[in-house]
């Protein structure tokens, strides 16, 4: 398939024009048991293609699931008609936007294939972890799942161009509700958080098999336990709270489509401006933050993002100081400012837009211990359940499933309903501990939304807990 | 289009072998997409797609599977052939599925809109136009959308409708904006134009130096596109059967001990007024209205059929979601012209953003003003406010603190375009509310 869309490619090209090519077969799996009951096994198949051509300053796409030679070449010849149609009225002078040829490949490194293991035996596998949930009668609803997708896609430029990339993806899931009268409360495996690149030995590495009794009883835990405490105080994130921190209030703020005004009528501006690169202090000098494709088994990993830009590691926060911001080679020419090969798309048919993609947070040297240890009083959160914040990413709100009252030095009692919320700009400069690389999670999310025309894509985060102070916490009704 | 479809679907007829039965749902769109900033083009494409779900039944065993087609009928029935045989492999690994319900009553429809669209460069124009010497940024998208249903037993369900929907905002610097939506099926240049006036002149009082207000209560008026908000939060898990009978709905104290909305309070998912068409997955036809909440009481949930197979009672032909697509709010009584003189000391919030649950089983919502919010005092508009924090429940907001809705409505059409473009719209007022909870 991939030489017949390379042949019918290099045939219908314009000429005199950079035109390229993004092609993507994504193929996916769902295996979901509720309740003890398999639900229906949904297999999905998807392949398309995106043509895009410069024409003057002016760019048009289109994108078609016809992948014969015609329906290429209607593709070609209506992306041509919109770059000439924006040609002079275009808010980017893409006459600027050319990049070396980009060649090369990466495969995801999948140690166990999916493929290897026989449907059957992951159903049983699924049956047995969610009847481990069904601990008690107050536990009203339980399910495991596991969502398998393996995407090829295959990028080509009119000037030599040509990326192949194949990945593989796996998202583990589950999760139980108790109940008593009217008060209901969930533990999850991390939400959908526990997603990455590989095969099935991703469950061991993140502990699906092992995680069901506690979930219940967690769960049950809630039903009884008071609301979290109102009052200013410090908090210990888990990183399945960390993950959406870091994705809320320095991912999205950071990206540079959101700096130059693109997202302002949906996703949002940003509180960060372009002058701010190079002098900002966004957190305390504890605070690394790394754009890092190059994790083997982390979600979002790459060799090249969707414009064909080779993707390296890089530092966007050093010890607290603003560096660089998530924008790929279209942003960097407008802003004039270093980025990151972040230019992403979520499928055929949708264009790149600047996204996160692995972005984490680098680990320290304390404990989970010690940062319990060093606090008078405060709440352990884990796993994010409510995230809200403002459209310039600065005055946020998260909430999780569980806490756990810190005391002394010590975690004491469960408590319900725990929230937070603060403001970016402040927040991070109380970041007084950082956990060392033994508390550190490998996560991501599956469902990450911006962009017009919308576009929900994967985020890859890493992160070891951490330890704030003087949160404003409080908790339910 | 639709010849289209239904060839496939007799294809898959012929498909099926002895006592199998076969489900499928098309989608599809052609739809221009044109993104603006700083009233210029950002982006500009095309997108042409059709996907295809397909469910194999063979008694009770049940695969599924989502395909997308090229719309070359050869090279599609090709697909569906391998795929068919795929799911058909299948089902013997499969266990028989207890929740398996689906529609063996033919129900056939069709609903095809003419396409009165105007050419996508000439909206394009327009909205550049009105964009000179302002800071326009926004979003055009216009087309045909598609949807099709189809099954072992004749039935064929069509709907085609070829709409537009253009939400821009108009900045005055940093967060202070003015957003607005111009929806629809026929371009009408002077009511656009009256649309960008009247943002023009919102965009005015946004010259003021903005306020700050103190975090406490406060009376506020929430226009109908912000209280649409609102209802959306409550339709992800208020409203289906599936939440209510594990105890998960975010309406449970309504459920468990009896709690009210203000008598005002009227929701219906309303399939009969909606643009979205009236069949879902399953073959199941929705009926024209279902009443949700009746004079502030709980009434009904939104069935799919695995609910209703799960839990023995009728689908009203809810989706798999079971959420609102069609939401319809009963209109108040507070004249339009009245909400300042009303509010009279407050603020009036146009729109609100990115709402989440800080308390669920309280149905305590979270989120933040956006865009053109104004404080206002004696009934006067005074300034702009700089973006608040929300947090309040349902049952406060639209309980014992709600003071009035408005008598006008308006229908909002979804500007949604997650993966497809949305066929979902809501008919909302505004509403005056006491004691509204800022928090940051």
């Amino acid at each position: 398939m991939l030489e017949r869309i390379e042949e019918r490619f290099r045939h219908l090209a314009p000429q005199g024009e950079f035109c390229s090519l993004r092609f993507v077969h994504e193929r996916s799996e769902m295996l979901e048991v509720r309740q003890n009951v398999l639900q229906p096994v949904r297999t999905s198949e998807d392949s398309g293609a995106m043509l895009t051509v410069y024409a003057g300053n002016g760019m048009g796409y289109a994108a078609t699931g016809d992948l014969s030679l015609q329906g290429l070449r209607r593709a070609a010849e209506q992306a041509s008609g919109w770059a000439r149609q924006s040609a002079g009225h275009s808010v980017v002078d893409f006459s600027r936007v050319r990049a070396t040829p980009p060649t090369g490949e990466y495969t995801t490194r999948e140690v166990v294939p999916w493929h290897q293991t026989p449907l059957p035996d992951k159903i049983d596998l699924l049956r047995t972890e969610c009847a481990r949930l069904k601990t008690d009668d107050r536990i009203v609803d339980w399910e495991a799942a596991l969502w398998y997708t393996e995407t090829d896609t295959l990028y080509l430029t009119t000037d030599g161009g040509r990326v192949y990339q194949h990945f593989v993806y796996l998202v583990p899931m589950m999760s139980a509700t108790a109940n008593a009268g009217s008060e209901t409360q969930s533990r999850s495996f991390g939400g959908r958080g526990y997603c990455r690149q590989g095969g099935l030995e991703i469950l061991d590495a993140v502990g699906f098999r092992t995680a069901a009794p506690q979930l219940a009883s967690e769960a049950l835990q809630l039903l009884s336990a008071p609301n979290c405490p109102v009052g200013v105080m410090d908090v210990v994130l888990a990183p399945d709270q960390m993950i959406l921190q870091i994705h809320e209030s320095i991912g999205h703020p950071l990206e540079l489509d959101r700096i130059l005004g693109d997202e302002r009528n949906y996703a949002g501006t940003s509180f960060v401006t372009t002058d701010m690169f190079g002098n900002y202090r966004y957190g305390s000098d504890l605070l690394n933050i790394t754009f890092d494709p190059s994790r083997p088994e982390q979600y979002v990993s790459y060799g090249f993002d969707d414009d064909g830009q080779p993707a390296q590691r890089a530092y966007l926060i050093q010890q607290g100081i603003l560096q660089r911001p998530l924008g790929g080679l279209t942003s960097q020419i407008r802003a004039d400012l270093p980025g990151v090969a972040n230019s992403r798309a979520c499928s055929w048919n949708r264009p790149p837009i600047d996204r996160m993609a692995n972005l984490n947070l680098e680990p320290g040297d304390a404990s989970l211990e010690e940062m319990i240890a060093a606090v008078e009083r405060g709440v352990y959160m884990k796993t994010n359940c409510s995230w809200s914040i403002d459209d310039s990413r600065n005055k946020f709100q998260f909430g999780c499933e569980w806490g756990q009252l810190i005391e002394h030095g010590k975690l004491t009692t469960v408590v319900k309903n725990p929230n937070y919320r603060g403001i970016s700009a402040t927040f991070w400069r109380n970041l007084n501990m950082v956990g060392n690389s033994a508390t550190l999670e490998v996560m991501g999310t599956p469902n990450c939304g911006k962009g017009e025309p919308n576009q929900v894509i994967r985020v890859g985060h890493a992160s070891p807990a951490c330890l704030f102070t003087h949160v404003e916490v409080f908790g339910g009704e | 289009m639709q010849d289209y479809f239904y060839t496939l679907a007799d294809t898959l007829t012929g498909l099926c072998q002895g006592n199998e039965v076969y489900t499928c749902t098309f989608r599809g769109e052609d739809s221009d997409f044109i993104r603006f900033n700083h009233s210029a083009i950002r982006q500009a494409g095309t997108v042409v797609q059709r996907f295809l779900n397909l469910d194999l039944m063979r008694g009770q065993q049940h695969a599924s599977a989502d395909i997308a087609l090229s719309g070359d009928l050869e090279e599609d029935r090709t697909r569906l052939t391998q795929r068919l045989t795929s799911l058909r492999e299948q089902l013997p690994y499969l266990p028989v599925d207890p929740h398996l319900l689906y529609a063996t009553e033919v129900h056939g429809s069709e609903q095809t809109g003419e396409n009165r669209l105007p050419a996508s460069t000439d909206a394009v124009a327009a909205i550049l136009q009105a964009g000179q010497g302002q800071d326009l940024v926004g979003f055009y998208a216009s087309g045909c959308m598609y949807a099709g249903f189809a099954n072992t037993f004749g039935q064929r369900n069509w709907f085609a409708s070829h709409s537009f929907n253009c939400d821009w905002s108009v900045y005055h610097q940093a967060d202070k904006a003015v957003k607005t939506a111009y929806a629809g099926f026929v371009w009408d240049q002077s009511e656009f134009a009256q649309k960008v006036a009247t943002a023009t002149a919102q965009l005015e009082r946004l010259q003021h130096p903005p306020r700050t207000i103190p975090p406490g209560r406060y009376r506020v008026y929430l226009a109908p596109a912000a209280l649409d908000d609102i209802l959306q939060t409550l339709c992800w898990g208020g409203f289906g059967l599936k939440d209510h009978r594990t105890k998960q709905t975010t309406l449970l104290k309504m459920v468990e001990e009896g709690l009210r909305l203000h008598p005002d309070v009227t929701l219906y998912e309303n399939a009969r007024d909606g643009v979205a068409p009236n069949f879902q997955g399953a073959g199941f036809i929705k009926p024209d209205v279902v009443s949700l909440i009746e004079a502030g009481a709980l009434r009904n949930c939104l069935v799919s059929p695995r609910s209703a197979k799960e839990y023995g009672v009728p689908t009203n032909g809810a989706s798999d979601s079971e959420s609102p697509q069609s939401l319809d709010m009963a209109a108040g009584t507070l004249p339009r012209q009245a909400v300042l003189e009303r509010l009279d000391t407050g603020v009036y919030i146009n729109n609100v953003w990115y709402l989440n649950y800080s308390d669920r089983t309280s149905c305590r919502m979270t989120g933040m003003t956006r865009f053109a919010t104004f404080w206002v005092e004696h009934g006067a508009i005074q300034a702009p406010l700089n973006v608040m924090r929300f947090d309040e429940s349902l049952y406060r907001m639209l309980g014992e603190h709600l003071l009035g809705l408005t008598s006008a409505r308006e229908l909002i059409l979804d500007t949604g375009t997650y993966h497809q473009r949305s066929m979902g719209s809501s008919r909302v007022p505004g509403a005056l509310v006491d004691d509204f909870n800022f928090t940051l």
